[in-house]
């Protein structure tokens, strides 16, 4: 066919996301948590641009590119609280960071 | 000719100029910093030392490719793979000439003309930088892990105010194709002036090219910004494990990586292949002039000879360049080389700037460096930006 | 060409990320989220949006993940242990995780018809100008606003991961 179907791309978004909902709630590290959700919004930008590909309109990739900035920001804000906590805690399993007290 | 057939071949022909560039780049540095440091340089392998590179090919390919056994070996083996591919990539759309027509068909002298062409060349150079972060950790190694995390925090520190350095001429061009980029600087002030970037109102690009050349020293890890791999600081840095081939890798990484980012130097500011001054003035005719100047001085110096040897090897050379010279007097040849020689000579003489600086400059330290791309580039990028922006808006 | 190039690269996608959620060492998973990201920047060149792959490329792939690398190396904190590892959750787990995504999939293929088909050049629109011209006029707001939100992250990040000041 001269195409590959629409379909296909948000099946394969839907795959990634929810790769990315298991890394979450499956993995301990706190960093590769982190990276699932990363993952996660890679999967929804794919989404965006599908979407955007479909309605011939660049709405969804402005969407996409806003989604992109925020998760770079969250991604150094999220890091930089990543080194606190085990500046402090001296571990990156977040079974052991679950109590308030110290 | 068939379009996939055509680009096979141009993509062989630049690949193999590229490669033997890179390792004649590598004799013409310790030539130059030889003579920078009144001393010979390589001058015994060969006529004037012109097989040195040879040389050296033979010793790191036959030389023991060992794995240490305490390195991480999909990472130690990926990471030297990973660098010189990004090298390599970014080549492949630089404009290194104008339209020739051969055989009937008509073709640019580059490689892949992208509408992003630009935003290509930036990403692949931030690829670069895992090459190098993963060359540090793989080694299980304290000072290569330092050694390449210094290097590829400079490394990204740097890549901001070189894409604000970027930012600025794509002003004034109005579009991110570097072909396109080249062809809005042809035309000429006053009839003799170039329209190049650094000459083009309403805002010449000078501090751009000034900023963008210090970040490109900083992002290729050349002197005065190689603390990372220096070899009184950290061993050798992040290399330190690596032995043979892929230490040649690396190598060969650092200098494409210098190639790149002076054609991309000369691509945005000075113009890429256009001449210097128009047809009209005879600039058609610089190549010839050129070369029969340099093979002049080939055969005087071969006719009173400082060594022996000379007796024969230079005058050899001097027939090599009148026959370049004449090469460049035939009219069909004239018109598809006189672009690519621009092209050489205006990125030869940046390179040959590189080279010069890191024969002539001490290096910095670690965090004078850091904070140079911080709190002085990343500003006066920013400032250089908007002044620009500020003068197309009110000019155009 | 167009079914075979997205074939390579969802394959890739979709082993990286498999290879992202099972692997030990934090690396490991860095390095597969960058095949990832990389394998998408080429879909999203196949769907016509060329500004937004060469956007992932140079920002996600190239600065976001090298934070991430730096991180992992400056902690070292070395790999995963495993314990207490249900075996109820992985035989129910997994193939509900399929049959899941099964119906999902059968649903998205009666929800868009397959003559809306994908094919490379298609979608024109996707260009460094287009974009700029739709963020720098319908977008701009959010635009202003996201800068704003950029440099209130630096400010965070700065300021949370700076030496205590004894």
């Amino acid at each position: 066919m001269p195409g590959v179907p629409i379909s296909w791309y948000l099946i394969l978004s839907a795959v990634l996301f929810a790769l990315g909902v298991s890394g979450f709630l499956l993995r301990r590290n706190i960093i590769t948590v982190f990276m699932s959700i990363e993952l996660m919004l890679n999967a929804v930008n794919l989404a965006f641009i599908t979407f955007s590909y479909q309605f011939k309109q660049v709405d969804g990739q402005i969407f996409s590119f806003f989604v992109m900035v925020v998760a770079a920001a969250e991604a150094a804000v999220g890091l930089a609280i990543i080194l606190t906590v085990f500046k402090n805690r001296r571990t990156l399993n977040i079974d052991d960071v679950s109590t308030l007290k110290n | 000719m068939n379009f996939f057939l055509l680009s096979l071949i141009k993509a062989a022909v630049v690949a193999f100029v590229l490669l033997t560039t890179l390792a004649y780049l590598q004799w013409v540095e310790r030539k130059v910093i030889a003579h920078i440091q009144v001393r010979l340089g390589p001058s015994r392998v060969g006529p004037h030392g012109l097989l040195q590179p040879l040389a050296d090919v033979i010793k790191l390919i036959s030389k023991e490719d060992l794995i240490p056994p305490y390195v991480n070996k999909f990472l130690y083996l990926f990471a030297p793979f990973l660098a010189i591919t990004m090298s390599l990539l970014s080549i492949s759309v630089i404009p290194f000439g104008g339209e020739i027509h051969i055989f009937g068909d008509s073709t640019w002298m580059q490689l892949a003309d992208l509408n992003i062409g630009v935003l290509v060349i930036l990403a692949i150079s931030s690829m670069g930088v895992y090459g190098i972060a993963l060359a540090g950790w793989a080694s299980n190694n304290k000072y290569s892990l330092l050694g390449g995390l210094r290097s590829s925090a400079q490394m990204i520190s740097y890549e901001l105010p070189l894409s604000m350095a970027v930012a600025a001429p794509l002003l004034l061009a109005n579009t991110l194709s570097l072909r396109h980029i080249v062809l809005q600087q042809s035309g000429y002030y006053l009839g003799f002036i170039p329209r190049w970037s650094i000459f083009q109102g309403p805002m010449p690009q000078i501090f751009s090219f000034v900023i963008f050349l210090i970040a490109a020293f900083a992002e290729t890890n050349r002197i005065p910004f190689d603390l990372p791999e220096a070899e009184n600081e950290l061993v050798a840095g992040y290399h330190t494990e690596y032995s043979s081939m892929k230490f040649a890798a690396f190598f060969m990484a650092e200098y494409a990586n210098m190639v790149t980012v002076c054609a991309m130097t000369t691509t945005l500011f000075l113009g890429g292949w256009l001449p210097l001054w128009p047809a009209s003035g005879g600039s058609s005719f610089v190549p010839t002039a050129i070369f029969l100047f340099a093979g002049a001085i080939s055969l005087y110096h071969g006719l009173n000879p400082a060594r022996k040897k000379d007796r024969i090897t230079l005058p050899a050379v001097a027939v090599v360049f009148f026959l370049i010279a004449v090469l460049f007097l035939i009219p069909a040849a004239q018109a598809a080389l006189t672009p690519l020689f621009w092209f050489a000579a205006k990125t030869g003489a940046l390179l040959f700037i590189f080279i010069w600086i890191r024969g002539t400059l001490p290096r910095f330290r670690y965090d004078q460096l850091m904070a140079f791309a911080w709190k002085f580039m990343f500003p006066a990028a920013i400032l250089n930006l908007l002044v620009t922006g500020l003068l197309v808006a009110l000019f155009s | 060409m167009d079914v075979i190039l997205f074939l390579i690269f969802a394959v890739i996608a979709v082993v990286c990320g498999i290879n992202v959620v099972v692997q030990s060492h934090p690396i490991s998973s860095a390095i597969s989220l960058v095949g990832v990201m990389g394998s998408l920047a080429v879909l999203y060149l196949l769907l016509g949006a060329e500004f937004l792959a060469a956007a992932q490329v140079i920002v996600y792939a190239g600065a976001v993940m090298v934070l991430f690398i730096f991180v992992i190396m400056l902690l070292n904190a070395g790999g995963e242990i495993r314990h207490g590892r249900s075996i109820m959750a992985q035989v129910l787990g997994i193939p509900l995780l399929f049959a899941f995504l099964g119906l999902m999939a059968f649903f998205v293929q009666r929800l868009f018809p397959s003559t809306a088909l994908v094919h490379f050049g298609a979608f024109q629109h996707g260009g460094a100008q287009d974009v700029g011209r739709a963020l720098f006029t319908r977008f701009l707001l959010p635009f202003e606003v996201i800068s704003v939100l950029i440099l209130i992250a630096i400010l965070g990040a700065v300021v949370l991961a700076r030496k205590e000041l004894e």
